[in-house]
């Protein structure tokens, strides 16, 4: 009997996707642009990070033309975002039959207490996570993908350092537990004892990892893959840049070979300018941190 | 890959993998270890890869996400030539399908009508990812013929 929608056509669509770079677009030209530059998959949306965060007001889902327009434009699966709890929005991007939905921080949440529960969806769902407890209850919600927040449209790659950290380290602590030990550490991580288990048996989430939040350089991406990353999300790291379409291979290429210095270091010639970018210490000291919405 | 018995093309996007050969200017090497006859696995991105549009190591044309996007993803009991009675759980992810092919190549699989596994002398090819499945049979047939082609060379190299 065929099935669809089960939690392994979930994953195993993030599982293709490993190694690669999913770029933010927001037309079908840019999307053109991701595609031919080699970008595994495009993530469609209003406004990149950087200009939602100079603009203000109220973030939303894509108009789901734009999105159609994407579809149409590009073979490489086509992701979409919704705000935290907007289940609605979610409704609509299953319809549009999206390939994957990010319940994103980057727009503007719609429940300050809930998330999605994306197991009551057919389509797959990514979330952000800053450490590993956040990673877990979004796991619990039925994510079958997780990211790091990092802090999105500051092309400043620091916060992704520290959450791909808090979330990787957690899970060497979480692996050197005993049995008797993991109920009293899914309390403190406020996740579900199951998965908690599951973590811990395995030694690495059940989904895999990507890396989001102010990769602007190919260093940036071969940074994170270093730090466990298994693919990256770039915003406007690449359409915010002089070169887009440049930036944009060199970005592939540093994901790939993110091991290999000298094609790093070629991939890194003559890019152009790199994205104007924020401190994070500015940000937080005017309570403008995207990464604290929904945690 | 000097040195390889036989080589895997796994999972992903093709276009993606296009790229990527490119790039890294793998494409002679892939081509040097068709030739010596060594066998090849590709799944899903890794068949059409290997179709008659791209390497051409298959005499088949592979359609791209022919089952359609993610929605329509899903996994199915599946016969397959060579594994034995029980059927495999195959997985299909924005699966292609063989939309045509020549007359040497052996159809292992069929879903819904369509040839979703394949043979062409020593490259295996499937739609679905075995790679995703406990399951071994399927890699048990690339096992199979990567453990004869390698004898055969080994035999070769001794009568030389």
């Amino acid at each position: 009997m065929a099935e669809r929608a089960t939690f392994r056509l979930k994953t195993g669509l993030a599982e293709m996707l490993k190694g690669g770079v999913i770029m933010d677009v927001v037309t079908p030209a840019e999307a053109r642009v991701a595609e031919d530059a080699g970008a595994c998959a495009v993530m469609a949306l209003e406004r990149v990070p950087s200009d939602i965060r100079r603009d203000g007001g109220v973030a939303r889902m894509s108009d789901p033309a734009m999105i159609k327009g994407i579809q149409a434009e590009v073979s490489i699966p086509v992701m979409a975002k919704a705000r935290i709890g907007h289940f609605a929005e979610a409704q609509v991007l299953e319809a549009l039959e999206v390939d994957y939905i990010d319940e994103s921080e980057v727009l503007t949440p719609a429940d300050e207490a809930n998330h999605i529960d994306k197991y009551g969806f057919e389509v797959p769902f990514v979330c952000g996570a800053t450490n590993l407890g956040e990673a877990l209850r979004r796991l619990g919600e039925g994510a079958a993908m997780i990211r790091s927040k990092g802090e999105a449209g500051t092309g400043n790659v620091v916060e992704a350092v520290r959450h791909m950290r808090e979330i990787n380290s957690g899970i060497r602590r979480l692996a050197q537990l005993r049995p008797e030990e993991l109920a009293a550490a899914a309390k403190e991580l406020q996740s579900p004892l199951e998965v908690v288990r599951e973590v811990a048996a395995a030694g690495r989430l059940p989904v895999p990892l990507f890396c989001a939040g102010g990769i602007a350089t190919p260093a940036d991406a071969a940074l994170m893959m270093q730090l466990g990353a298994e693919g990256n999300f770039v915003g406007s790291g690449i359409f915010k840049s002089s070169d887009p379409e440049r930036r944009a291979r060199a970005i592939v290429e540093a994901t790939t070979h993110f091991n290999d210095p000298e094609r790093v270091a070629a991939a890194s010639i003559g890019l152009g300018e790199a994205m104007a970018g924020l401190e994070i210490g500015e940000l937080a000291a005017a309570d403008a941190l995207l990464q604290n919405r929904g945690a | 890959m000097v040195g390889l018995d036989g080589l895997i093309i796994p999972g992903g996007e093709s276009t993606t993998i296009a790229k990527g050969l490119e790039s890294a200017d793998l494409e002679p090497a892939l081509r040097a270890h068709h030739e010596a006859g060594r066998p090849i696995l590709g799944t899903c991105a890794g068949m059409i890869i290997c179709d008659a549009e791209h390497l051409g190591f298959i005499d088949a044309q592979a359609k791209r996400n022919a089952f359609g996007r993610q929605l329509q993803s899903f996994e199915a009991d599946l016969d397959v030539e060579g594994i034995g009675d029980e059927p495999l759980r195959a997985i299909f992810i924005r699966a292609p399908w063989v939309e045509s092919h020549g007359p040497g190549v052996e159809v292992l699989a069929e879903y819904e009508g369509h040839p979703v596994a394949i043979r062409d002398g020593n490259v295996l090819a499937s739609a679905f990812h075995p790679e995703l499945t406990e399951d071994p049979r399927f890699h048990a047939i690339f096992m199979a013929m990567t453990t004869s082609a390698s004898a055969r060379e080994g035999a070769e190299e001794r009568t030389r």
